[in-house]
């Protein structure tokens, strides 16, 4: 049970606090209510480009890490499809140095040319880093291309290509700050040892000032049901064929998400799931294999992939995979492996509570939804599910209409 | 409640306490000995009610004839013993919700449980078991080298990962446990055999220390004693192994022609813990490349844009180290980015480091370590670093001595001794 308190400024920011005193530290955590999907599509991976200007210098502040770490804190950022999420682990007695960086940089930033110039190179970098300079990098900037024709969740928040990045224009970037980047579309999370009279006044004194800004009211075009199989087949040079299947499921608050979760658990949730025993172990097709899904707030996709063994047709691992899929949609799964997929689930929920940094940002993350107190609750909706919904909710996930399939394969 | 607006002055930072005033103190551990005089480590915290038991073996690499004979044992400890699959296993930890791993490190190897504390009873019998009677299946060994080969066939692939081998081999040479890499040939001629000598003499007659951490349940010591205290827990020496480092210094390797980023990689070799300079070149490494706001990072990402991050420091090794620096930037920038990095070490010895950016790596430093205490887990963690070096709490008061009083003259001297650009081995892998 993770106990917080809640008040909102005139400004619109919603603030959640959390005590505990066991640290001496604190966590000041902002979420910004956009992410990837808020793009325009001839500019992707502005999101999470923007993130990155976020250390660039804001209106007062010259440079936004070292007064930082003289207080003897740290920071990050990450952007997801979704949100983007700015954190910053401090002790707490330095805690009001963490409230006067961040108010300034929601006040506005500096929008620096020099930054924007470097930081398109760094991101750059990172798009080759992470999706072009290695094998298999750019399978899933192929395969949600091929699983959303609509909806904004069809790029990858890295972006679509590296000349989006090229050509984003300081203009864009002033833009994309007073639109998402104000009070009214944030939410600030403070842990660990703190009071929430003292967070009270911080708030009000470095975040109350800020101009409440525009709501952000999204409208993203919803992807249309998926009617027809889709597939693709790519010949790269890779030393193993590859194999990757997804399926369109339901978004974070429908409470099919909590049963499509554990079927991911069922399927390929470590050394004793479905897939890993079947094709890995018994058959010996894949010489591994993973299922798991994206945890979207909207909907989202669920998973299968693995390298085959060499050998080993596209035809024959694709057609394994759909036998253990049948299994699934026709007969119940056992009240004994329905149990060990919660257990394990309760058990991830207790380890991933342990820090005041996770907690702080699951609970920015569960406001952002909608209710913080959903935090403490989600244990009991992964309870609810029964044998006989994992088995309706397969039938209905894995429907060959709704599947996305991508064949991977070597050229050599 | 808004009239603050005009008061307040948003260019002044606020008042901040100097993380090197803070008092750290490292919890104390509680020692156990088990009816075997295995050694337990326990750190009691937390909220969660949640529990990390790591058994660490001296068996790693370093106790090995034959290459991959460590790695392979450890890895399939959990694959199957004389009354349980591998399923069965796997299927015992997973229904508890547990995650048991291993790892096999250079001087060791463990068997670890993370836990809800409540499941403990059910789980410790099983983690004997494994410890006891691991038969090593013949078709578990032949599924594991097919797969861990494909494994590999994909990670020779990237230029990271062949930097990562080749520099390595170059500080320490190839026939040194902190300097060998496994090739395809090396999984083939793994046999069970040796698998089954190699758990006899290290994990079954080898000698063990337990290092226990979270919420802990008031009869800790008796479960742990009824389920680990009956092992054999012997004697274990530890050779001498000497490396031999590459005479050549400077390699240019071509892994992928079509390659759009170069692994680069520079190290040179460094004593241990136990030398003088380590904890002072610390210090040292953090302003060079050790944090966001070190030099090598604010020249050549922050200012460049040259690569997405660059990072020195001292490898976490028990007999000796070796002070690395590693990025991975674009092909065309790549020896540009070399440049820089001589450009950093000239400065560095050079010129004494300023007092502010000596003060702000001090308070960085310290208020990092009091974030990484926070929590049983981490609390144990830094313990363990201390004992398996050989070393006792006097060093983590050390480590604190040394970063709040370090001066810019002894950082000055060591960048001389040290920072030298002859000393470093250079690779660039594309």
């Amino acid at each position: 049970m993770v106990h917080f308190e809640r008040f909102t400024l005139s400004n619109g920011l919603r603030v959640v606090v959390h005590q505990d005193t066991s640290t001496p530290m604190a966590v000041l955590n902002v979420m910004y209510d956009v992410g990837a999907k808020d793009e325009d599509p001839s500019r992707t991976g502005f999101a999470h480009l923007f993130e990155h200007l976020m250390f660039g210098g804001s209106l007062n502040i010259p440079e936004y890490d070292e007064p930082l770490q003289m207080a003897g804190g740290e920071n990050n950022a990450y952007t997801t499809n979704d949100l983007t999420n700015y954190y910053i682990q401090l002790p707490a007695e330095n805690l009001e140095t963490a409230f006067w960086l961040e108010s300034d940089r929601m006040l506005s930033l500096a929008f620096s040319p020099k930054s924007l110039e470097v930081q398109r190179k760094v991101v750059c970098e990172e798009f080759k880093e992470h999706y072009l300079n290695k094998p298999y990098g750019d399978v899933w900037l192929r395969l949600r291309d091929l699983s959303y024709q609509v909806h904004p969740y069809r790029w990858m928040t890295i972006g679509k290509e590296l000349s989006h990045i090229e050509n984003a224009s300081l203009q864009d970037v002033k833009d994309f700050f007073f639109k998402h980047y104000r009070p009214v579309n944030a939410i600030l999370v403070v842990a660990g040892n703190v009071t929430t009279e003292q967070v009270k006044t911080l708030a009000e004194k470095w975040f109350g000032p800020i101009e409440a800004g525009e709501r952000y009211m999204r409208q993203l075009p919803q992807e249309p049901a998926q009617t027809a199989a889709r597939k693709l087949e790519v010949h790269a040079d890779v030393p193993l064929d590859a194999l990757y299947k997804c399926w369109h499921i339901q978004s974070r608050m429908d409470h099919r998400y909590y049963v499509a979760d554990l079927i991911t658990e069922v399927l390929g949730g470590g050394g004793s799931s479905r897939l890993y025993q079947a094709l890995v172990k018994e058959k010996k097709l894949f010489s591994n294999i993973e299922c798991y899904h994206f945890g979207t707030i909207e909907a989202g996709l669920l998973s299968i992939e693995g390298k085959l063994v060499k050998g080993v047709k596209p035809e024959e691992a694709e057609a394994a995979i759909t036998e253990e899929l049948e299994r699934m949609k026709n007969e119940q799964i056992t009240v004994t492996e329905l149990q060990k997929v919660k257990n394990k689930t309760e058990s991830a929920i207790a380890f991933e509570d342990m820090t005041i940094m996770n907690r702080a940002n699951s609970l920015a993350f569960y406001e952002l939804l909608g209710d913080a107190h959903l935090m403490n609750s989600e244990l009991d909706r992964y309870n609810k599910v029964t044998v006989e919904d994992i088995r309706q909710e397969c039938k209905e996930i894995f429907k060959e209409t709704n599947s996305n399939t991508l064949w991977y394969l070597s050229k050599n | 409640m808004q009239n603050t607006t005009m008061s307040l002055d948003r260019t002044k930072t606020p008042f901040i306490k100097d993380a090197v005033d803070f008092n750290l103190q490292l919890k104390p551990y509680q020692k156990y000995v088990l009816n075997n005089g295995a050694e337990v480590y326990a750190i009691d915290a937390g909220a969660e009610e949640v529990v990390q038991v790591e058994c660490v073996f001296f068996a790693g690499n370093w106790f090995e004839q034959k290459n991959l004979v460590a790695a392979s044992t450890n890895f399939l400890l959990k694959n199957g013993t004389s009354a349980k699959s591998a399923f069965q296993i796997n299927e015992h930890f997973e229904y508890y919700g547990s995650y048991l791993n291993r790892a096999c490190y250079n001087e060791t190897a463990t068997l670890s449980l993370h836990t809800l504390t409540k499941h403990l009873p059910e789980l410790l019998p099983v983690v004997k078991e494994l410890l006891t009677d691991s038969v090593f299946p013949g078709q578990e060994i032949e599924t594991y080298k097919q797969n861990m080969k494909q494994r590999l066939n994909v990670s020779l692939k990237k230029s990271d990962f062949v930097a990562g081998r080749l520099i390595d081999a170059y500080l320490y040479g190839e026939n040194h446990p902190y300097g060998r890499y496994s090739r395809l040939e090396d999984f083939d001629s793994v046999t069970q055999e040796e698998l089954t000598a190699f758990y006899q003499q290290h994990y079954v007659n080898g000698k063990f220390i337990v290092f226990v951490s979270g919420k802990l349940p008031s009869n800790i010591y008796e479960l742990l004693n009824s389920s680990l205290g009956d092992l054999k827990n012997g004697a274990v020496s530890i050779a001498d192994i000497i490396a031999s480092p590459a005479t050549e210094k400077k390699y240019r390797v071509t892994n992928d022609p079509n390659g759009v980023q170069g692994s680069i990689r520079m190290g040179m070799p460094f004593p241990n813990r136990h030398h003088p300079d380590f904890l002072k070149v610390q210090v040292l490494n953090n302003i060079f490349g050790g944090y966001f706001g070190s030099r090598l990072m604010s020249n050549i990402r922050e200012d460049k844009g040259y690569t997405y991050g660059i990072h020195s420091y001292l490898e976490n090794h028990i007999q000796q180290s070796a002070w690395v620096i590693t990025t991975e930037a674009g092909r065309d920038v790549c020896e540009a980015a070399l440049v820089e990095v001589y450009k950093e070490m000239d400065l560095l010895r050079n010129e004494p480091v300023d007092a502010e950016e000596l003060a702000l790596v001090r308070n960085y430093m310290i208020g990092i370590i009091l974030g990484d205490l926070d929590g049983p887990f981490h609390i144990i963690n830094r313990w363990k670093n201390i004992i398996l070096n050989g070393l006792n709490e006097s060093y983590f008061y050390e480590q604190m001595a040394t970063i709040k009083n370090i001066s810019a003259t002894e950082l000055q001297e060591l960048a001389n001794k040290y920072l030298v650009a002859d000393n470093f081995y250079e690779l660039v892998v594309v």
